[in-house]
């Protein structure tokens, strides 16, 4: 089996991502689980949309799409649905994917196409230096809610789940092991797989929001986050859920009808 | 050999297409041009294509521009609310060079305007309704044979310069029936490879880089920024700016002579119509029906990049007139390009000029 680095762009060395940043661990995570579908670069196809997320497509020495924002998806079904052989993985963000994009996801999600979707969600906009995005918790200061937000945000897990998304999954950036299964899961089950991939951004959102550094960021998202098994447990019990807390884990795995599944 | 159909102009539209070679159609409803999309919906799956209703028009054409780096001939149909929406994702294909057709059957505007009744009121919206310099291709067809044709035309000037290329109907062509003579076969001009270790962005003299298509090992990283030779971002060098936009623009407009496609009528005439679509049935019957030998028509097929030198072949002329179903879109620009008055002649609503109307006029000036 190759090593995961073998699959990086070398030559585009250095990134761009701001350190702490938590985006690499998730490039890291799903090279590593395209890896173990024992993929051929000369298959495969990443695309993307806009944002920091958006950039790691080029950084890998695969056929890439580096598209507009909000639109990786719909690229990625022309892709598909011409060449259902290649196997499409399309990296995005919570601005990208939620917001500007939300349409495309969730029509994605009801087509079932057969692509994997995983988002960097770090709860603002990284790129543009630290908007507020549909997924910046509530209270949360960002650039654009200097005095804090008071919209609600999506649940882009439950969000694909109710759209009709054959596998999805949410897990964080310190969760290295659980993420990179559940990217392989993914990869491996036909129809849409969506993964939602909790990342730090200590430069955009952290600093703003009493978690200064890396460390302290992934520090919450491991105090924050509650395994499915246990959030289905207490809400069995009828017990309070946690506000400031989130399941991580599996939320489907099923057989829908999809679309650009490769015939066996 | 040819046969003999009786066909609308979407349909003529959407099987030129197919005799094309297109094989990926992404769209959405629209009016007046979702006939292409329905035949679309009925033909291309029995042929071993794929034709997929997308959930909005930024999303039809994102569809086209992937499907199009698979080396599938691909297309979208709209109109004009839809074509506001497609410009985005057309700046993108303008950028990354990614060959595709996009069918514009026209209608009143701005906004929802005229959904069911003709206009060209979008002719500079395709050719500058992108943010940034650019240069595309535009055809305009004037009769159900030239849907057919000029579509399959369309693909193969879109994969020789790897450029988006508009087929500028409008509903008068679209909807009517007339007879056309299907050929058996159309011209093919297929997009030029890559060659293997070639640099992807790199091009030779005439502009137009090989095509690396996905998957077949040429690890091609494709984006909307500013990028270098090996497709790499590089979006702060204004070197690195300058000879990009410069090599896209160029790369048309320096082909203007080659894809030249316009019809001369009379070329010692002194009044001389210029027209395309639609409206250039009304001036045929009007050079028919005044039978002077010094009224003349140029009529363009290929609409962008503009033929200049066209007008240059009237050595007598003493004023262009231009009919337009907008209010004289074409014929500023005819006015950049001569010192021989050019007078525009707007027809707004959805109604041609009639021959009777334009040959008053044309009277006026002998």
């Amino acid at each position: 089996m190759k090593d995961f680095r073998e699959w990086l762009r070398e030559d585009r060395m250095p990134h761009i991502y701001c350190t702490g940043c938590g985006n690499g661990t998730v490039i890291n995570c799903t090279l590593n689980a395209v890896n173990q579908m024992g993929w051929e670069p000369e298959n495969t196809v990443f695309i993307s949309g806009i944002g920091c997320s958006s950039r790691a497509p080029g950084y890998i020495i695969t056929d890439s799409l580096h598209t507009t924002h909000g639109r990786a998806i719909p690229f990625a079904t022309g892709v598909k649905l011409c060449r259902p052989d290649l196997h499409v993985v399309v990296f995005t963000g919570d601005g990208d994917l939620a917001a500007i994009g939300g349409n495309h996801f969730i029509h994605a999600c009801r087509r079932n196409i057969d692509l994997t979707v995983v988002c960097m969600n770090n709860y603002i906009y990284g790129m543009t230096g630290g908007q507020g995005s549909p997924c910046t918790p509530l209270g949360a200061i960002s650039t654009t809610t200097p005095y804090g937000c008071d919209e609600a945000p999506f649940d882009l897990a439950s969000l694909a789940t109710a759209a009709g998304a054959n596998y999805v999954s949410r897990w964080t950036s310190y969760h290295v092991k659980e993420l990179t299964r559940a990217v392989k899961a993914g990869l491996e089950t036909p129809g849409l797989s969506f993964i939602e991939a909790m990342v730090q951004c200590p430069t955009g959102y952290g600093r703003r929001n009493k978690l200064r550094d890396a460390r302290l960021m992934v520090q919450w998202m491991r105090d924050h986050s509650v395994l499915m098994k246990k959030w289905k447990q207490m809400e069995a019990e009828g017990r309070p859920l946690p506000e400031d807390k989130f399941p991580v884990g599996e939320f489907v795995r099923r057989h829908r009808p999809a679309m650009g599944v490769p015939e066996e | 050999m040819t046969r003999l159909e009786f066909w609308q102009g979407n349909i003529a539209c959407a099987e030129g297409a197919l005799a094309a070679g297109c094989r990926f159609f992404g769209g959405y409803p629209i009016t007046p041009s979702t006939e292409v999309a329905e035949h679309m919906a009925r033909r291309l799956p029995k042929i071993g294509g794929v034709f997929v209703q997308m959930e909005d028009e930024l999303a039809s054409i994102a569809s086209v521009i992937g499907a199009s780096w698979t080396g599938t001939r691909s297309m979208t149909a709209t109109s004009g609310p839809g074509f506001s929406l497609m410009m985005e994702n057309i700046g993108y294909a303008i950028m990354t060079e990614t060959p595709c057709v996009i069918v514009n059957v026209q209608r009143g505007g701005p906004s929802t305007g005229q959904p069911t009744r003709a206009s060209q009121g979008d002719m500079m919206q395709c050719r500058f309704g992108s943010h940034g310099d650019s240069s595309i291709i535009a055809v305009s067809p004037a009769s159900v044979q030239e849907m057919y044709e000029l579509t399959a035309k369309a693909f193969n000037l879109a994969d020789r310069y790897r450029v988006p290329t508009f087929v500028m109907a409008d509903e008068i062509i679209a909807h009517m029936r007339e007879r056309i003579e299907v050929p058996d076969t159309v011209e093919i001009v297929e997009r030029r490879q890559l060659e293997k270790g070639a640099l992807p962005f790199a091009a030779g003299e005439d502009g137009v880089p090989g095509f690396p298509t996905f998957g077949q090992g040429h690890g091609v990283h494709v984006t909307g920024l500013t990028h270098d030779e090996r497709g790499y971002p590089s979006s702060t060098d204004p070197g690195v700016h300058d000879r990009l936009v410069r090599r896209l623009v160029g790369k048309v407009e320096e082909a203007r002579h080659e894809m030249a496609d316009y019809e001369v009528t009379n070329p010692d005439a002194e009044v001389v119509f210029v027209s395309y679509g639609s409206p250039a049935r009304s001036v045929k019957q009007t050079v028919r029906d005044m039978d002077d030998e010094r009224v003349g028509s140029l009529r363009l097929r290929v609409v962008w990049p503009f033929p200049d030198f066209a007008l240059h072949e009237f050595k007598n002329a003493r004023v262009f007139l231009v009919p337009e179903l907008n209010l004289g879109q074409i014929a500023r620009e005819a006015a950049r390009h001569t010192a021989v008055p050019v007078v525009p002649i707007p027809e707004l609503g959805g109604e041609l000029h009639t021959p009777a109307q334009l040959a008053e006029i044309a009277e006026g000036y002998l």
